[in-house]
Order: structure tokens, then sequence, then C-alpha cells
């Protein structure tokens, strides 16, 4: 597995939100992509699950450019992503749900009990709250639903988008724990966020986004540690 | 609690329905089809409508507007596509009804499938380049579809523009049952089997994967697309599955009418349609059958205050969506509902 992002562009209309980004996401590494409001982040994940087109530059996976292939047909080729503000179905079930992540499994009947297991067990909250429609959760858990969902697909590779947008700081660092440990059974992550300080203390490598452009690709570990950096994202330098 | 209950026709419905087996739930069903069949012969009642022939609004527009507001219910309510040219659709086929009626020798019954598979066609052919839209763009399109098809009609020299077309014509015999203008017991009965086949193909697509497809995309459309779901290919299915309905009611009024006009295909009639299903319950099937029968039945039923009628139906609409913004029958809304049902493993 190896996604690969080659000199994208992204248009709204007439503004270029996407002005020629590079990303590349090895097997088994959790990527972060981060940056302020409007830099592009969440436009590039949506680009590369398929939600938003191309305007010009190549999606890589496998060896192979998806960027024309329709959103619903990359999660068959294992690119699954739980989207931004939770989006789960509000009036399905927490179990509905799940079952909606399988939608396009070929043999799903005979992967679901398993992989429910495997769901509940990361998501204990969740087997708790089977039956309860999704909108009923607290936001922590819609976000799990969110993740649990994605995985329910068996993707190769998950998109996370603002996973602690909007959460109370302990749960913030429940869902951080989460993801590394989703992480460890072999998917790889590309993660979009806002929270820079829990995404590069969980993250390989990182990319800074500004205003549609990548302005710096380091190891995470070390721009936890970049001067600048600490400055503009993890906001500790004006206080120093 | 218990009074709750029972102004709750829902869920009273549905907890009646729960408790019974197998064999109750038959009787149940076939004993409200029976009912349901007998209507015609209660026109002596209280139910009788002054002025208007009793079977007659029976069939136009109670049977005929439940008809198409169950098709409606399905691309409006099921999946959340909001559709303001619906009539085009019955439209389509009452017009495929007239041109093939006087034309051909076919009967009503042998142009059914053509006036449905027109529907069906101009379905697809608007719902491939516009259903990329959402919300509030779609029902601009669809507003002006529904607009195109009339003034066509209006226009075109092969529907006799603004004339109409008159001398279609009726269905034939079956059996003993004879299809007759002062009598229109007969054409009832067919309306109410074909909303029975309406609603048993809803019912039957609602649970399985359609269903779950239509829910997800009414719900959030691109968590739809994560998932899997080719939403475009399921939104048009659904929309055409819509017209079809609205294109078999098009054929049977026309074939019931005897005469068209492009003046029956307007704007109002969309806006009736939906507000019948947006009444009743929107994406609820038993609130859209009540709903349209009511507001079908209504205006007739109190005929005899001419005028003042349409203030009565705009004050009943007007109250009634005050007092139940959901409709009379809301769909299932699972607030609190703590759902019975066994892990599909």
């Amino acid at each position: 597995m190896r996604l690969e992002i080659k000199d994208l562009h992204v248009h709204y209309g007439k503004i270029e939100a996407i002005k020629g980004i590079s990303v590349v996401v090895n097997q088994g590494e959790i990527v972060t992509l981060i940056g302020a409001n409007g830099a592009g982040k969440t436009t590039t994940l949506k680009t590369i699950s398929g939600l938003r087109k191309v305007s010009s530059g190549a999606i890589m996976f496998d060896g192979q450019d998806i960027s024309k292939v329709p959103a619903h047909e990359r999660v068959d080729l294992g690119i699954s992503q739980a989207p931004e503000g939770r989006g789960i179905f509000p009036g399905m079930t927490v179990l509905e749900n799940l079952e909606m992540g399988k939608f396009h499994r070929k043999n799903r009947r005979h992967e679901m009990s398993e992989d429910l297991d495997k769901i509940y067990t990361l998501f204990p909250r969740l087997k708790e709250r089977t039956y309860q429609a999704g909108g009923t959760l607290s936001g922590g858990e819609q976000q799990m639903l969110a993740i649990g969902r994605a995985l329910m697909a068996r993707p190769k590779v998950l998109l996370l988008d603002e996973p602690s947008m909007g959460l109370a700081p302990q749960m913030i660092a429940n869902i951080f724990r989460i993801i590394t440990e989703i992480n460890k059974t072999g998917v790889t992550i590309l993660l979009v966020e806002q929270n820079a300080q829990q995404a590069l203390q969980r993250a390989h490598r990182a990319y800074i986004l500004e205003t549609g452009n990548v302005v710096k690709e380091a190891a995470a570990a070390d721009l936890l540690n970049d001067p600048a950096v600490r400055e503009a994202y993890l906001g500790t330098g004006a206080h120093s | 609690m218990k009074i709750r209950n029972f102004f709750n026709l829902r869920d009273f419905g549905a907890g009646l329905w729960e408790r019974s087996n197998r064999l109750q739930r038959i009787g149940i069903a076939l004993g409200s089809i029976l009912l349901v069949g007998l209507l015609p012969f209660a026109g002596a009642s209280f139910l009788a409508t002054p002025i208007a022939s009793y079977d007659a609004v029976l069939v136009y527009p109670v049977g005929v507007f439940v008809l198409m507001a169950l098709g409606l219910n399905i691309v409006v309510g099921k999946s959340g596509m909001l559709d303001l040219g619906y009539v085009a659709f019955f439209a389509i086929g009452a017009y495929t009804m007239a041109l093939m009626g006087t034309h051909t020798g076919l009967n009503t019954w042998e142009i059914m499938p053509f006036g449905v598979g027109f529907a069906m066609l101009a379905g697809v052919l608007l719902g491939l380049p516009t259903l990329r839209l959402r919300g509030d763009y779609l029902a601009i399109v669809t507003l002006g579809f529904g607009e195109i098809v009339r003034l066509i009609a209006l226009n075109s020299s092969w529907t006799k523009g603004p004339n109409g077309i008159a001398n279609i014509p009726m269905p034939p015999d079956i059996g003993p049952l004879k299809f007759k203008l002062d009598d229109q017991k007969v054409f009832f009965w067919v309306v109410v089997i074909m909303i029975l086949l309406t609603i048993w193909m809803i019912r039957r697509l609602s649970v399985r994967r359609p269903g779950r497809a239509w829910e997800a995309i009414r719900q959030d459309e691109d968590a739809a697309e994560l998932m899997g779901v080719p939403t475009l290919k399921y939104k048009i299915w659904s929309f055409t599955l819509g017209a079809a309905v609205g294109g078999a009611a098009g054929v049977l009024y026309a074939s019931k009418n005897l005469f068209i006009a492009p003046e029956m295909f307007t704007l109002n009639v969309s806006i009736l349609i939906l507000s019948c299903v947006v009444f009743g319950g929107i994406g609820n099937i038993w609130g859209v059958v009540v709903g349209a029968t009511i507001l079908g039945y209504l205006p007739d039923r109190i005929r005899f205050i001419s005028d003042a009628r349409l203030l009565v139906f705009g004050t009943v609409l007007v109250v009634v969506m005050n007092f139940r913004p959901d409709g009379l029958l809301p769909r299932k809304k699972r607030e609190k509902a703590i759902v019975k049902r066994e892990v599909s493993a």
C-alpha cells in the first residue's frame, strides 16, 4: 500500500483551494496534515476519498491513478474516510450505522460478526449503545462510531478528518490512543488535525499546510521540537 | 397516557401490529382491504359527497392522489429529494394513454406498460443530468421539467394543443365487471389494486439494500458515498420508480376521464400531491395514504359551501401542520427509542 498525491490542484468554482500539493503515505504509517482553518486539509482529504474533483495532478494508490475513480468505488480499493463533523447517519442505530460501513463488501454476511466484534472491542462504548440512534450519542461516541463505521469496510488506509473536533480533552486523548491502536493492527492512517500537539505526538510524519500549499514536511517528532512550528501551531511560542 | 397513545395513531397502529401474530396480521390486512373495497357502497352514508358523484370522487381525486402521493413519497420521503415536477410523469402517462388509445387499437391494460415505461424513461433522462444537484436546486430543475412537459403538450399539434384529446377509450370489461361512466366502482377497485401493488413494492424495497441506501442518502449523502453507496445510481432508481407510479396513475386517469387537456397538469397538481405527502407524514406509507385520502376527499365533501371550501381546505392545512409538523402519522423517529431488533450477524 502506498498513497501518493502528486502536484494536486483542486478548485471550488474559480477559487483554487489546493495549489499543487504533494503528499506521500507509506504502508503502516500515521501521517498527519496540520494547518490553520482554510489551509486545505479537509479539501485534500475529500479529494482523496473522491468527494471533490481533481482539477489537475494525480492521486496514486498502489501504483494506479485513482483520480477519475468515483468515490463509492474507492472504498472497494481500500480507502475509507471518517468524515468531518462525525458524518454519521443520525436516524440509524449504532448497529445500522456500522452495517452501512459494509454496504459495498461482497461477502459482508460472513464478515459482519467478526468485524462487529473487532469494533466493539476497540470501542466498548458502542457495544452498550448498539440499538441507540446515532443522533442521540454524545460527540465522542459519534466520533467513535464514525471511525468504527469506516473500519467496517476493512480499509487499507483510513482517512480521519479532525477526529478531535469539539471533544473534551479526556475524550481527545482517548480517541488518539485508539487511533494508534488501529494503526498497530496494520491500517495506514492519514490524519487531518488542528490539534497539532496530539497529532504530532501520535504521527510518524507530518505535513504542514498553509493556504493550499505544503510549507513543511518532516518527521512528526522533529516538528514537535521545531521552534517555528511551536510558535505557529502549538500555541506555546507567544507565552514563553 | 392511554389517550396520548390513541392520539399518536402511528404508535397505536404499530403496537397493534407488533402484538399480533402472523395469522392475525393477515387477518388485519385482509380485513382492511375488504373494508376499503366496500367503500364505494357507502355512498348513501355521511361519507356522501354533495354535487360530485361519490364513486367518481373515490377514483379521482382520492384514489389517484393516494397512488401519486405514494409514488412521490419514494422520491421525497425515502431518498429525500424535493421533486416539484411530479405532475410531468402523471402527464406523460396520461398522454401515452390518450395518444395510443386513440391511434392504436390497444386497450388500457396493454398501454399501461408503455405509459409506465415512458414515464420511467423520462425519469432517467431527467435524472441523469440533474440528480447531481441537491435540495433547492433540484427542486427548481424538476419544477422546470414539469412546466416543460405541460408547455409541450399545450403547444404541439400532435397533442392537439389546448383543445386536449377526447374520445379516449375506457378499459375493456374484466369478466362481469364493467367499466361505466356513471358507476365507477370497478375503476376504484383497479386503483386500490394498483395502490396495494405500490405499497407492496415500496415495503419490499425498503427493507432491502435500496431502502438502506435511500435512507443513508437522505440522512447524509456524502457519508453514504463514503460508505460505498453508488448514490447517483440509487437516486436515479428512486426517481424512476416514483416516475413509474406517476405514469401508471396517469394512464388510469386518462382512461377514466376519457378526455385530457394540458390545463389538468399544472404545477398545482405537483404542489397538491406534495402537500398530501407532507400533510400525512413524509416518509411513512400509512401517513401518506391517510394524508392523500383526506386532501383528496375533503374539498369534494364540503363542496356545498362552494368557494369557501378552499378557505376551509387551507385552514385545515395550516392548523394540522401547526399541531403535527411531521404530518398526521409521522415516520418513526427513534429519538429515545431503543429499537428492538436482533443482531443480524
